[in-house]
């Protein structure tokens, strides 16, 4: 690591203390830290990571053992869905300097947070009892009342709505993608490492949509009216020109960049999991805005097939924010059908 | 049991719709005070994200008001707005929220009758809708956060 002998010299003193949680997610955020490989092995050298499930045999009481304040800065991944992930947040705010959002569950509520389109209990009905594979007569729930009246089956609760960490508690700053760059992740730690610390609340990332560091970006027409848009699937598509120049959706436009393009250099378009620039509230919305302009006619047949080729305008356009977004998923259908 | 009076947010072209309100209230015709309106300089201004925020803040419906398709200031703002709002309700739909509680229509600024008209129609009908209850952050079964 170039930047190795700097850090040699910062812990000369106390090394400092590093924690990482994982919370609802896939894992793949675990995976971005691991992806540092020998860089990792550089960045354990000089800290003291004192609490890393996925690696470490480090336990909750050892976290709460610690004096508040005493973790210099701790990752977190994932969202907030469950009881136990509420508790792990707020003890790890309490014992830590600065908290960072660990990719995009923590920091938007990811794919995790599109559970938000269903009711809890329809969900927890879906895995336990309808999926096809699954042979349960007993019916029992992992969560919630026992059949028989026995009681709670399970300790832990199993929230309504999926938040992000930033709904739980204080965040300082933001690692965003899903999963992080681990380049990205690696700056992150190097800012709390040399103490450059930015601005409470940044999002790490560039500031400008990733339009304007996509490699294709040459093939961008100065106009794009769309009749419809096609899939994937549907079209051949040429390996090198912009997505939406070729009416294939890519949300490059409505995406902040930092994340090297990663899904375009391996010929996909954007999805959005660096989530919304600047001073935008809702992702969602902003992405729909600039497809919707894209329409070539306001006849209201042509504008019904166009509206018709986003066949999920809601999973798509919240793949990664949904729980972040102004509506927070699907509204209360009981509460609304009084 | 009380009765269900309708937030509804207006968001009103000021080159006709606006206007539009105004004659009505020149004309001393009355309309339902359920609507609450904001000017905006072209009904394409409307972001989908100022009608998500006015469910957020409480708004049982959102109404978008504009010039006839022809007749934008800025030549087809209107369009624009009628474009983004096909897909909005699709949206909308999806998350649980009615089409019918977002209106795009057209007003110009002498159509004071068509105003009134259609605000009471949208009064109607969000009144038969109901109260729109959107997520909110809160717990589930066992969770915490509906316990305090």
């Amino acid at each position: 690591m170039s930047d190795l002998s700097q850090l040699k010299t910062l812990s000369r003193g106390k090394k400092p203390k590093i924690a990482l949680c994982w919370c609802s997610s896939c894992g793949g955020c675990e995976e971005s830290v691991f992806d540092l490989a020998e860089e990792l092995v550089d960045i354990m050298a000089v800290t003291d990571i004192v609490f890393w499930p996925a690696a470490l045999d480090a336990k909750y009481q050892d976290v709460a053992a610690l004096a508040d304040g005493e973790i210099t800065a701790t990752l977190v991944n994932g969202a907030i869905r469950m009881e136990h992930q509420e508790e792990m947040a707020r003890l790890l705010r309490r014992k830590s300097q600065w908290l960072i959002a660990h990719g995009a569950c923590a920091h938007l509520g990811g794919v995790v947070g599109l559970a938000n389109f269903h009711g809890s209990a329809d969900l927890l009905n879906r895995a336990y009892q309808e999926i096809p594979t699954v042979h349960h007569p007993a019916g029992i729930c992992p969560f919630g009342e026992a059949p028989d009246g026995a009681g709670q089956v399970g300790k832990r609760g199993f929230y309504e709505t999926v938040l992000p960490l930033n709904r739980m508690v204080a965040v300082d700053f933001y690692i965003p993608g899903c999963p992080p760059p681990p380049e990205l992740v690696k700056e992150g730690l190097m800012m709390v490492l040399e103490q450059r610390l930015p601005p409470a609340g940044t999002i790490l990332g560039k500031r400008q949509a990733l339009c304007q560091s996509c490699p294709r970006r040459g093939s961008l027409p100065e106009t794009l009216r769309l009749k419809e848009f096609s899939r994937m699937h549907q079209v051949t598509w040429d390996a090198a020109a912009c997505f939406l120049a070729q009416g294939i959706i890519c949300l490059g436009p409505a995406t902040r960049g930092g994340c090297q393009a990663r899904c375009l250099q391996g010929n996909m378009p954007c999805r959005g999991c660096f989530g919304p620039l600047d001073l935008v509230r809702d992702q969602g919305a902003k992405s729909l805005s600039f497809l919707a302009s894209l329409a070539d006619s306001a006849d209201p047949e042509d504008l019904q097939r166009f509206a018709d080729s986003i066949p999920d305008p809601g999973g798509l356009f919240y793949q990664f924010s949904l729980a972040a977004s102004l509506l927070k998923g699907k509204a209360d259908d009981q509460k609304n059908n009084h | 049991m009380t009765v269900f009076e309708p937030r509804i947010v207006g968001f009103l072209c000021g080159w006709c719709a606006y206007e539009g309100a105004d004659a009505a209230g020149r004309a001393r015709k009355t309309y339902p005070a359920h609507l609450r309106i904001v000017r905006v300089l072209c009904s394409g201004r409307v972001d989908p994200q100022f009608v998500l925020e006015a469910f957020r803040q409480g708004a049982d419906g959102v109404m978008i008001l504009g010039c006839h398709p022809g007749e934008c200031h800025y030549k087809e703002g209107n369009l624009q707005a009628l474009k983004m709002t096909a897909i909005l309700k699709k949206l909308l739909g999806q998350c649980g929220i009615q089409e019918e509680r977002l209106r795009l229509d057209w007003v110009a600024a002498g159509e004071y009758g068509k105003l009134v008209k259609i605000v009471g129609e949208m009064v109607e009908k969000v009144k038969s809708l109901g109260p729109l209850r959107l997520r909110e952050d809160g717990g589930g079964i066992n969770s915490a956060l509906t316990r305090h």
